[in-house]
């Protein structure tokens, strides 16, 4: 897999996954060590050991939002607690800032856990007997902060997620998107460089799940985590990620950037969840634009690269001239025309539109 | 023909029937004949546990310890020197809990030596005026729960002192002062660890279960040969007793927290030690805080029986008071030890449930107002008790302590009451006692008595085998198999026939009465809030009413059973039959069913792992209460352990007769547990 992304400034991960294995069961490792690299999930079930993760190999860069996608069983969250080390990996090496977390001990992982991750769960997880602010200021009162400062810094968090007024509530007070929200405000209290977020909006209802997406790109725009954010939710995963990585079985089968996924799915499994996608919200004016051409004159209009088609779609179908295609400097980087428009919002969508990106 | 017969389970019942009544037909009393009793095998178990107890505690692993007084080593027994340093630490913690309360020299004493304590006699504890006591307690149910909780206590340490309770009140409070927190900690510790190691759970499942039949009479007699008799033994059987349903619940506890609140602990980067004590523990809390509860109850309960090996306190007067049919008395204490359970209750309960203020900006006035009050209270309270002093005539300072059995009483008007009941209605309560004796009782007991050993087996183990098959029967068999070596089997009967006959009616009541209360909602929360009541009432308090209705005779045991037993199995009916999905109940509305219909073909099915399990504790409350109608007479195997409690040599027979009793409720268990879990399998209620 080619990694080339244009968020992160260094070339260095922040995580890095060299082929992690997760087997659940007796004989797991013996029977990994076996097979010797070639899981098969089926033989490994007959000898009693269910495979969670197999083979899992990729790189996360700095403040980059990688979401892993998957139904259900298919290892998305096994995956991130491995990463987490909610549970060990059977096998392979987990890289974060250099140090392999595998072979950390329990002390140098809570050392790790109090200054550089924090996480969200999808039943919220949150302590029932703490109330919002105290259950926000708990990882830093376990870090050893005095009560007065982590109070102080837990009610600055209270405000970023608007929970303002509600600091004394208890857990069961509040509804579940606001239960969310003091998850979020506790994983991000000790201000993580790394941010895990389970399945965080799954339990909500829709337009609450809406809402906390906004809010969560909302957060995101200003904190510039490096993120991992497992989901079921297709829709959700090309609403919020820079890659996604798609998982069945345990196995990646596709990792790579919303774009790339909906027009070159890698394997069948991923060429029917892409399906049902309406391109338009997926693709960026850069994945359908033309080349520079000096032949074409262009209008007035200019549209940036990186917009997602649909949020222009009606400004390029209403001009009649080819549209100026323009990075984030502004210089020309292409064009794009009101009929290459009409052929994503409604041509045939087993058309490959590829040939036409760059 | 077979195959129909293996499906239908009421015919093999009806066959096991068929075959039982043949066998107790055919078979009639006769010495020798192995079919009508097994001979006592096991009859030498209680010596040899009685030796190697008395080896243990005077000669196992003698070790040197210093003697001040010959100022020179002597041998002493391991434990034995571990018996006395706990004993001696227990008693110092109770003395000095109580010295605080009542005033003395023996804390002192054990600091300075008696020497020093004669040659100066001013050197004593004075004691808190009660007026102290009851208003630092009211100041602190009002910190810890508000006004309400406050005017609780207030109330029930006024009457505990103006009705001449205040000292034996407060012996008991100091014993259970210590006896609780001991538990709870220990029931902790216990508890995490079976949570922390599959091993540790495996081995304290059993003990557990066999804990929590076993008569706390049992409980006594080794404590007595282990500990001596006095408050710290009493404390120690407490504690011993106490401890299993707080290790249970904490398990449960800590067992039912899904796995992301430890992970979310563990992502905020707690430690091993914090994880548990501040995200494991207090998510658990609700289950653990029962356990709590339950320890009170359990240490009250104890109040009375830990008496009989020297605690101090109510629990002797309250025997004292019942041994002489003094119903008056015996009421005015029942109700001390009902108040001092039901304020330990609330206050445990107000003070895990307090909050934190952050923000609120307090002068000094505000933050100390609870200390500061009670320095008014204590200088206000010794000053009254000093001019008290002048005020009453000596040893009658009201204001200071009201002296024991010297304030109100209500007891004559009581008695009264009791001699009108029993003048009006004499010849009804006569009556209905002879005619419920000679019969019902009577036959039935008879009847139990003529049941040869093999039908016994026969009827026990054959239901084993039709609801849970050959390992339920077997096990069954087992425990009914170490009674019927003992030998005590007729004793053994006559303790069924009083359980059984009682759990009988309780069933029927409890399921009846529950039935009809779950009907609306306003039933159904004054039955729980009766249950809830009648729960904390220690068990030895409803044999007060039933003695004076009925006087020492099997009908006041066996009622006093029927009220106690029925708690379980009416509560259990009520939440079994809320517990049916409301779906259920719109898909049987829509249906069309009746009243009746709903509840034989939805209700009652749906909540009879609910209700089986009700049962299953009324079975272990009718025991419990079956072995301490002991203390009215009985002749059943509560009598034969309370009377190896003043045998020299009681501690085997003690402990066998104990586990008789438990083998009697294990067996039961067996049966109803497999019972109500298959059926929740059915259902699909896991």
């Amino acid at each position: 897999m080619s990694l080339q992304n244009a968020t992160s400034p260094s070339n260095e991960p922040v995580i890095r996954c060299e082929s992690v294995y997760k087997i659940f069961g007796d004989n797991a490792e013996s029977l990994l060590k076996k097979a010797n690299g070639a899981v098969d999930a089926a033989k490994f079930k007959e000898a009693g050991c269910i495979v969670g993760v197999n083979n899992a190999s990729f790189d996360i860069y700095e403040g980059e939002l990688l979401i892993i996608m998957g139904l259900s069983g298919s290892g998305k969250s096994t995956l991130l607690r491995c990463i987490s080390r909610l549970t060990d990996a059977t096998a392979g090496k987990i890289i974060i800032e250099g140090d392999d977390i595998l072979k950390m001990n329990n002390k140098q992982l809570i050392e790790l856990r109090r200054n550089k991750m924090g996480m969200v769960f999808q039943n919220f997880a949150l302590l029932p007997h703490k109330t919002v602010l105290e259950n926000i200021a708990f990882p830093l009162q376990v870090k050893g902060m005095n009560t007065s400062d982590s109070i102080d810094r837990a009610m600055e968090m209270v405000n970023l997620v608007d929970l303002t007024g509600r600091e004394d509530y208890y857990p069961r007070q509040l509804s579940g998107g606001q239960q969310q929200r003091v998850g979020i405000a506790r994983s991000l209290a000790i201000e993580p460089d790394i941010w895990f977020l389970d399945e965080p909006f799954s339990a909500l209802d829709p337009l609450i799940r809406k809402e906390m997406q906004d809010e969560f790109l909302r957060l995101q725009s200003t904190l510039h985590k490096t993120i991992m954010f497992v989901t079921h939710d297709f829709d959700e995963a090309l609403r919020l990620a820079d890659r996604i990585a798609i998982m069945k079985d345990g196995v990646i089968e596709q990792l790579d950037t919303p774009a790339n996924i909906v027009l070159n799915p890698a394997t069948e499994y991923v060429r029917k969840f892409t399906e049902e996608v309406p391109r338009e919200k997926v693709l960026k004016i850069e994945a359908v634009m033309d080349a520079v051409n000096a032949d074409v004159s262009l209008g007035e209009l200019s549209v940036n690269a990186n917009t997602i088609i649909e949020d222009v779609a009606e400004s390029i179908l209403n001009s009649n001239v080819p549209v100026r295609v323009i990075d984030d400097e502004g210089q020309t980087v292409g064009s794009i025309t009101a009929a290459k428009i009409v052929h994503v919002l409604f041509g045939e969508h087993s058309i490959n539109l590829s040939e036409t990106t760059s | 023909m077979i195959s129909a017969f293996m499906q239908k389970k009421y015919l093999q019942f009806v066959a096991l029937l068929v075959i039982f009544i043949l066998l107790y037909q055919t078979i009639g009393p006769a010495e020798n004949n192995l079919l009508w009793r097994l001979p006592p095998l096991i009859q030498a178990f209680p010596l040899w546990i009685n030796d190697s107890i008395s080896y243990m505690m005077f000669e196992w692993w003698p070790i040197d310890v210093y003697d001040p007084d010959i100022e020179e080593y002597e041998e002493s027994p391991l434990v034995r020197e571990f018996t006395r340093l706990t004993s001696g630490f227990i008693l110092f913690l109770i003395e000095f809990i109580r010295e605080i309360m009542l005033g003395g020299a023996k804390t002192i004493v054990t600091f300075a030596g008696w020497d020093w304590a004669t040659a100066n006699p001013w050197a004593k504890m004075p004691g808190l005026p009660w007026t102290v006591v009851a208003g630092g307690a009211t100041i602190l149910g009002h910190a810890l729960g508000g006004r309400g909780l406050a005017l609780l206590v207030g109330f029930s340490m006024t009457y505990i002192s103006v009705f001449g309770q205040w000292q034996p009140a407060m012996e008991t409070l100091s014993f259970v002062l210590v006896a609780a927190p001991v538990s709870v900690f220990i029931g902790l510790m216990f508890g995490i660890w079976a949570f922390r190691s599959k091993t540790v759970e495996t081995i304290l499942n059993p003990l557990l279960n066999m804990a929590q039949i076993i008569p706390h009479f049992s409980y006594l007699i080794p404590v007595m040969v282990f500990f001596g008799i006095g408050d710290h033994a009493g404390a120690i059987a407490t504690v011993i007793f106490a401890t299993p349903p707080m290790v249970r619940l904490t398990l449960l506890g800590l067992k039912k927290l899904g796995p992301e609140v430890a992970e979310s602990g563990m992502m905020s980067g707690c430690n091993n030690w914090q994880l548990l004590t501040r995200v494991l523990v207090p998510t658990a809390r609700r289950d653990i805080l029962i356990g709590v509860n339950q320890v009170i109850m359990q240490c009250l309960a104890m109040v009375v029986l830990a008496s009989l090996i020297g605690a101090k306190g109510l629990g002797i007067d309250l025997l004292i008071a019942l041994n002489r049919l003094d119903i008056g008395a015996a009421t005015e204490i029942g109700i001390c030890i009902v108040l001092i359970a039901i304020v330990l209750d609330r206050m445990s309960l107000a003070w895990a449930n307090k909050q934190t203020d952050y923000f609120s900006n307090l002068s000094f006035l505000e933050k100390n107002k609870y200390s500061l009050l009670f320095a008014v209270v204590f200088i206000v309270g010794i000053i009254l008790a000093y001019v008290g002093q002048f005020i009453f005539p000596a040893g009658f300072n009201y204001l200071n302590i009201v002296p024991h059995n010297k304030g109100i009483s209500i007891a004559p008007l009581l008695q009264a009451g009791v001699d009108w009941i029993w003048d009006t209605y004499f010849f009804a309560l006569k009556g209905f006692n002879e005619w419920l004796i000679l019969s019902f009782l009577m036959p039935v007991k008879a009847a139990y008595l003529g049941m040869p050993v093999i039908a016994t087996f026969t009827l026990m183990m054959g239901v084993g085998l039709i609801v849970g098959g050959i390992r339920v029967a077997l096990t069954v068999g087992g425990f009914l198999l170490f009674i019927a070596l003992t030998k005590w089997w007729d004793r053994a009967l006559i303790t069924a026939y009083l359980m059984s006959v009682s759990v009988l009616v309780s069933g029927i009541i409890g399921i009846t009465l529950g039935t009809l209360c779950a009907q609306n909602a306003k039933s159904t929360r004054f039955i729980l809030t009766y249950c809830d009541t009648f729960q904390t009432f220690p068990s030895f308090i409803y044999l007060i009413p039933v003695m004076m209705l009925f006087g020492i005779t099997d009908t006041a045991v066996i009622i006093a059973i029927i009220v106690y037993a029925s708690i379980p199995a009416l509560r259990y009916t009520v939440e079994g039959l809320l517990s049916v999905p409301e779906t259920l109940q719109d898909a049987g509305t829509m249906a069309g069913v009746s009243r009746v219909q709903r509840w034989l073909s939805i209700e009652l099915p749906m909540s009879f792992p609910h209700i089986a399990l009700g049962l299953n504790q009324t079975v272990v409350f009718a025991l419990s209460m079956v072995i301490i109608g002991a203390m009215i007479g009985t002749d059943d195997l509560g009598q034969l352990i309370l009377g190896s409690l003043s045998d020299r040599n009681g501690v085997g027979n003690g402990l066998i007769l104990g586990i008789c009793v438990a083998c009697i409720g294990l067996a039961i268990d067996q049966i109803l547990r497999t019972w109500a879990n298959q059926r929740k399998q059915a259902l699909g209620l896991n």
